[in-house]
This record gives structure tokens, sequence and C-alpha cells, in this order.
């Protein structure tokens, strides 16, 4: 058991409507590692963070997690599960306060974060507690869409386009965030489109493309591969 | 100053404070129909019945098992609220994939049916309801008199009022239930059984009617058209205040209770229609209501 991945995607289809997007993903994540889907806008990297939480309804294969097989449950079963979502718009609530919207996600077991020691890692939140969640920049924003799924007891992070529409600096800032909580053991599922920030961050890279996994490559190749990366990525 | 114009302050404060009971009633139902709207995003057209019917428990449980007033304000909330949870598993679920029209159509024919069913079964007379003993007699309030049931009605309306947006706004149920109204899919990822919470919503929204009905019984008579007369008044106000806001449904519920009141101070021919003339020109000038947003 200790050497299966803790998410395994195999054969998952899916789509919106009559629109099928995905065609057969197929990845794993291991425990405390940080994975990146990598691809071009629309080639299904987003739907695949959705499927997985149960978001795309219409959705079929295997997902499993933790050796649980997730495809037919509801997303809030799944989330109970100990996956912690962070979606491409942010999801911040503007009817409530940075502090209510970092307390929202309910815990689900033991082994997140405390409330003090995510402030500690976003120290922003603090100084804008009571603002309303809208009222933040970009960039706050996004560190708090992060923050509120540490303290939850989630293992698996699904980080969708965290660094999407954000000034260099906060994109370092989110990067070095990233690296601190590979460090203290979670593991991450990230999209992304900004291969030179996937490179910094993560162990190993999924190419999406039209809906299926076209190629993955370490840490370690990206330098010896790196044309043929941008070739697939269109960069 | 009042004497100027020609109108005795008794009869001022008289029909303010009829203005605050009829609000008291706006209040609370608008205020269910405001929360109902904000999470599950139908119209609940069956509102009023529900009230009508909350009258009708605490009508039956005193004819038939002896349970008064006071027992009547916890039991026909829950029966209420119980059936309001049945009907959202039984039908209205079904309908939140399709056009809102559906639900609209849904509710307003329930509506009509359990009235009928009423109507059926108890006849179309107003049956009397006592006034339980306890708040019976008259207070001289130096301006006026004040009958000490009609008092109670509005402080217990104001009281219910303030408990609901305090738990909507100071409690973790609370920020639950005001992040399903902005974005439910993503709250529900975080584990919260969303359709849950909008099962139990519908259940506490026409738990509300349930007992406004109750706190009705003694004043208007118990009756199967009570809430259709009522509801039209409601969908006023609601559509002044804005759907979906929760402190707008409370105020603008006591407000337009108490423009109705003064209205029949000052000009009594328009007193019943004012409030749709208000509506007129708040469509007109802010469409979206008062408290709402655009």
């Amino acid at each position: 058991m200790t050497s299966s991945p803790l998410l395994s995607v195999r054969n998952l289809t899916g789509g919106y409507g009559d629109t099928q997007v995905l065609f057969g993903m197929a990845f794993d994540v291991n425990e405390g590692e940080v994975v990146t889907l990598l691809g071009r806008n629309g080639a299904g990297k987003t739907s695949t963070m959705k499927a997985i939480t149960g978001l795309l309804s219409k959705r079929s294969g295997s997902i499993d997690f933790e050796g649980s097989e997730t495809i037919s449950l509801a997303p809030h079963h799944i989330g109970r599960l100990g996956l912690g979502y962070c979606p491409e718009e942010r999801g911040i609530y503007g009817g409530l306060s940075v502090m209510e919207n970092l307390l929202l996600p309910p815990v689900i077991r033991s082994g997140g974060l405390t409330t003090e020691q995510v402030l500690e890692l976003f120290p922003r939140l603090r100084e804008r507690a009571r603002s309303k969640g809208t009222n933040l920049s970009g960039g706050e924003q996004q560190m708090l869409a992060i923050a509120r799924i540490l303290r939850t007891g989630a293992r698996l992070l699904l980080l969708d386009e965290p660094t999407e529409g954000l000034a260099p600096v906060i994109v370092q800032q989110i990067g070095e965030i990233i690296s601190k909580l590979r460090d203290r053991g979670y593991t991450i599922l990230l999209v992304e489109q900004n291969f030179r920030f996937a490179s910094t961050v993560a162990d190993r890279h999924y190419v999406v493309e039209h809906g299926q996994v076209i190629d993955s490559l370490t840490a370690a190749e990206v330098t010896s591969r790196q044309s043929h990366i941008q070739q697939l990525l269109g960069v | 100053m009042f004497e100027l114009i020609g109108i005795p302050p008794q009869a001022f404060f008289g029909q303010v404070m009829l203005g605050l009971i009829n609000g008291a009633f706006y209040a609370m139902l608008s205020l269910g129909l405001a929360l109902i709207f904000g999470l599950l995003r139908i119209i609940n057209f069956a509102h009023g019945a529900l009230y009508m019917i909350g009258a009708f428990v605490a009508w039956l449980i005193l004819q038939y098992s002896g349970i008064g007033y006071w027992g009547a304000l916890i039991v026909a909330p829950i029966v209420v609220g119980a059936l309001g949870i049945a009907i959202e598993v039984l039908f209205i679920r079904r309908l939140y994939e399709l056009d809102h029209l559906y639900s609209l159509l849904f509710t307003f024919g329930l509506a009509l049916v359990l009235e009928g069913l009423f109507r059926e079964f108890f006849g179309s007379t107003a049956h009397p309801y006592p006034i339980p003993a306890e708040l019976t007699g008259v207070q001289n309030l130096g301006l006026m008199f004040l009958p000490i049931y009609r008092g109670w009605v509005v402080v217990a309306s104001i009281v219910v009022c303030l408990l609901t947006w305090f738990l909507l706004e100071r409690t973790r149920l609370g920020s639950y239930l005001r992040a399903a109204t902005e974005n439910a899919p993503l709250l529900q990822t975080f584990g919260v059984n969303v359709p849950r919470m909008v099962t139990l919503t519908y259940g506490f929204g026409v738990g509300l009617a349930g007992l406004a009905g109750v706190l009705a019984a003694p004043i208007y008579q118990v009756k199967p058209t009570m809430g259709a007369d009522l509801m039209i008044v409601v969908f006023a106000v609601v559509v002044i205040g804005g759907m979906g806001s929760i402190g707008g449904a409370i105020f603008t519920g006591f407000l337009l209770g108490v423009v109705e009141g003064l209205t029949k101070v000052f000009y009594p021919e328009a007193s019943t229609t004012v409030i749709f003339v208000v509506m007129a020109l708040v469509l007109l000038m802010k469409p979206a209501g008062l408290f709402g947003k655009a």
C-alpha cells in the first residue's frame, strides 16, 4: 500500500453537456510530490481538476484517492476524503470577510495547519482579516484561496493556475509557498500554463493536449528537453 | 402639531402601531422568501399557503389535542418546516436543473392545491383563535391604547428576525449559508453537504412562515385564503427590498408596514395601493430593489 500513489487517474473521460473535453486522462501523484499538468488553453487541465473534485458532473473512468474510488461520489464526499481545491477563479467569497473565508472550509481530519500557522505563512491576511474577501488584490486573493485549504487536514492540494494574471514578484512568493508546503509534507497537483514557473516548483510534469496526457517528464529532464516541451506548449 | 393638520395623536400612533404589526408579518414572510431565494434561487409562491397551514396547525391542535398557543408556537413551525423539507426533497429538488419558470409554476400550483385542500376540509369561513390568557388586555401607553397581544407580535417578530440575522451574519453555519448563496459548488468541494443545507434552508424558511401563521391566528383568524391575501403584499415588499437580501427584507417589511399605516392616517383612500405605488417607483429607479445587488 505504501508504494501506491496517493492519487491515481485512469482512463478519465468527461465533458460539459454534449461536448467531451477529456479523452482518457491517466496520471499518478505520489505522496509528497509536486506534480504539474502543463498544457495550452483548452487542453483539459481545469476540467481534469473539476473531475477530481467531483464538480464535472459528466465523468467516467477511474479516480483513485488513497485507495478510494471517487468517480461516482458527490463533491462533498470527495472533499471529506482529504482533497483541498483552489479553483482557477480563486473562489473568494465577497459576502464573507477575509477571516471568514479563511475559516470557511471545515476541518475534515487532523494534521492540517493551525490558523496561527496559516497566518504566519500569509502575514498579509492577518492585516486584512476584517476586509471583505473580494476587496483583496488579486495576489492576496490567491494567497487566501491557498491559505484556506491548509487548515482542513487535506493532504492533496489541487491548485489550478495559482499564478495566472499575477505580477512576477507575487508569482515568486507563491513559488516559495509551494516549496514550503512540500517541505511540510503536502502533496500538490498543480495546473499551469506558465512552464517556467512550473519547472521551478515541481518534481514531475505531465503534458496535456486534447484531453489526454501526451508526455511526462521529471524535473531533471526539464533542461534537456526544454525546446521539445516549449514546442508542445506552443510557447 | 398633529392638531394643526387635524389628526389626533391617538389615531396617528394607533395607525403606526397597526403598521408595525402588518410590518411584523411582512418582515417574517419576506425574510423566509429571501433566505429561500438566496440559496435555492426559486421564488417560493407556496409561502403564503404554508403560512396559512401554520395557523391551521395551531387551530387544529387546539381543537383536537388541547395544545394551546404556546405549544403551537413550537409545534406549528416544526410541522410546517417538516412539510417544507418533504416538498423540497420530493419535488423542488427535481427542478433545479430546469428553467426557473418550472419552480415558479410548481410552487404557485402547490399553493393553489394546498389552499383548495384546506377549503375542502375546513370550509372557507374563518375560524376564530383565542388570544392566550397571558396576552389579553390593553396597555395604556399614554399616547394610545395598545392591545398587549399586538405588542407581543411586534416584539416576537423583531426577536425572530434579529435571531435569524445573527445566525446568518455571526455564526459558522451562517458563513456556510452566505458562501452557498454565492458559490455553492466550491463550498461543496470543501466537504460541506450543500444539498442537505438547501433542504434545511427551505424547511427553515417555510418554518418561519408557519410561525408567522401562529402569531397571526388570534389577530386575523384562521382561514384558507389568509395566506394568499397577505402574499400579494409580501411579494411587493420583497421586490422593493431586493431579492436575496436578508437585512433588506426585514427592514423593508417593517418600513412598508409603517408606510401603509401612515397612509391610512393621511390619505386613507390610498392605503391599500401605496405599497404597489412604492413598488412601481422602486422598479423604475432601482430595479434591483433598495437593498438588492444589481
